[in-house]
C-alpha cells in the first residue's frame, strides 16, 4: 500500500510525500498514547472482573451453548473453546488466543484441511464477540464524545447478529459442501488399500469410512481420500 | 440509557469487589500495568501503518477508493467516508484503528458518520489476522469457507448495526 501511494506521490506531489509519512508517524505517538491511558484504565477494570471470578461464571453459562455447537470435539477442546469464547465475550482478546491456538492443535489430526468445528471456532471469533467494545469507547470519550457510549445497542446488535449469521452460514456450507463430497466418496471404489500419509509424516488415522456413521466431520477426511485415489490413477 | 451502562457496570464491579474482599485498588493496579507492556507492543505496527495510511490518504489513493465504492456502499445506507474503515478492519487491527482516530478527528465522534465507524469498529474483528493466528500452530493450509463465512457475516452485521443507529 505504501510503495502504491509513493509510486502515485511522485507523479503528483512528491514534496508532500515526506511531510504525509512523518505526520503519520507523529500521529502514531499520538495515537499510542491516548490508547496507553485507554488500555491501563479497561485492564485495570478487567482485572477486578477476574478477580471476581465473573469468567468463571461465564463458562459455566457457555458450557450448553459450546457442547451444542462444537458435538464432535472431546472434553478438553471444549474447555478450551470455552475459555476462548468466554475471554472474546469480556474482550480479552490476549487471554482467549491461547485458548483457542490450544483447541485447534487439538481438534487437528495430521490433515492439510480445516475440519467444520475448526471453521466454526474461527468464524465464531473472527466476527467478533466483544459484548463491550472497550477501545471505541474510550477513543470517542478521547474524542470529545457527548455519550461514547451511545453506539452500544446498535453496535451489540451488529455483533450478535454477524456472529449469528456466521454459525447459520459455516453450518449451511458444512451441509452444502461436505454433501456432494460423501456421496463422491460412496462412489468411489470401496476399500482405499492405502491411506496416503498427508502433512510431514504426522500419525494419521487409518480412514475409518466402513465401520464410522457418516458425520459431517469426517466426510471431508474420507473425501481426501477419494481426492488422492483419484489422482494417483 | 446507554449512558448508564458503563457508570452502572463499574458500580457494581467495584462493589461486589469490596465486599468479597478482593482488594479493588491492587487488582486495578495490577491489570493497568499490563497496559504498559500491551501499548509498547502496538506502538512499532501503529507507526508502520500510521505512516502508509497517511502516504494513502495524501496521495490520493484514498480518495480515489472512497470514490469507487460509493454507490455500493450508498446501496445499503453506508455513508462512503467508511469505505477506507470498512476496507481495512477485516485486514490490519492498528490499521484501522488510525482510520477510526482519522475520521473522529474529521467528523467529530458524535456526527453520523462518527457513529457509524464506532459501529462497524466496535462490532467487528480482523478476521485475517484471526485465521492466521488460529492456524499458527498446526499444519493446517486450507481454510475453506471460514474466511468468506466471516467477512459475509460481520458486514450483514455492520450494515444492519448502522441502520439501527438511526433510530437510536
Amino acid at each position: 500500500m505504501l510503495s502504491a501511494s509513493l509510486g502515485l506521490m511522485i507523479f503528483t506531489d512528491p514534496a508532500a510525500a515526506v511531510n504525509a509519512m512523518i505526520d503519520g508517524a507523529h500521529g502514531a505517538v499520538e495515537l499510542s498514547l491516548n490508547l496507553l491511558a485507554l488500555y491501563a484504565f479497561w485492564l485495570g477494570f478487567f482485572s477486578l472482573i477476574e478477580r471476581l471470578g465473573l469468567s468463571r461464571g461465564l463458562e459455566k453459562l457457555l458450557r450448553p451453548v459450546i457442547s451444542r455447537l462444537f458435538p464432535s470435539c472431546d472434553a478438553e477442546t471444549r474447555k478450551f473453546i470455552t475459555m476462548n469464547v468466554s475471554a472474546n465475550l469480556l474482550g480479552l482478546g490476549n487471554a482467549a488466543t491461547p485458548m483457542a491456538i490450544n483447541a485447534i492443535k487439538r481438534m487437528y489430526v495430521g490433515e492439510p484441511r480445516a475440519s467444520v468445528d475448526m471453521i466454526m471456532l474461527t468464524v465464531i471469533s473472527a466476527t467478533s464477540l466483544q459484548l463491550l467494545p472497550t477501545t471505541v469507547i474510550g477513543m470517542r470519550a478521547t474524542a470529545g464524545s457527548a455519550n461514547p457510549a451511545d453506539f452500544l445497542f446498535p453496535s451489540l446488535v451488529a455483533t450478535v447478529l454477524s456472529t449469528l449469521i456466521g454459525i447459520i452460514g459455516v453450518k449451511l456450507c458444512a451441509k452444502i459442501f461436505d454433501r456432494k463430497k460423501r456421496s463422491a466418496v460412496s462412489d468411489a471404489p470401496s476399500a482405499p488399500p492405502l491411506y496416503p500419509d498427508s502433512a510431514r509424516g504426522k500419525k494419521t488415522k487409518r480412514p475409518r469410512n466402513k465401520r464410522a456413521k457418516p458425520s459431517m466431520r469426517r466426510a471431508p477426511r474420507a473425501a481426501a481420500v477419494a481426492a488422492a485415489e483419484v489422482k494417483k490413477t | 440509557m446507554s449512558a448508564y451502562i458503563i457508570p452502572v457496570i463499574f458500580l457494581v464491579v467495584l462493589l461486589l469487589s469490596f465486599l468479597r474482599r478482593r482488594e479493588p485498588y491492587g487488582g486495578f493496579i495490577d491489570g493497568a500495568r499490563q497496559a504498559v507492556d500491551l501499548t509498547i507492543n502496538v506502538f512499532p505496527y501503529l507507526l508502520a501503518v500510521m505512516v502508509a495510511v497517511e502516504a494513502f490518504r495524501v496521495s490520493g489513493a484514498s480518495a480515489y477508493l472512497a470514490n469507487m465504492l460509493a454507490p455500493v456502499l450508498g446501496k445499503v445506507g453506508l455513508p462512503k467516508e467508511l469505505a477506507e474503515l470498512l476496507f481495512l478492519r477485516p485486514v490490519s487491527g492498528a490499521g484501522s484503528l488510525a482510520i477510526l482516530d482519522g475520521i473522529y478527528e474529521t467528523y467529530g465522534p458524535d456526527s453520523y458518520v462518527g457513529r457509524c465507524a464506532s459501529v462497524v469498529y466496535g462490532s467487528s474483528e480482523t478476521v485475517f489476522y484471526v485465521a492466521t493466528i488460529y492456524f499458527s500452530q498446526s499444519h493446517i493450509r486450507c481454510l475453506r469457507y471460514a474466511i468468506p463465512v466471516a467477512l459475509v457475516a460481520t458486514y450483514t452485521g455492520c450494515i444492519v448495526g448502522c441502520f439501527l443507529l438511526r433510530f437510536f
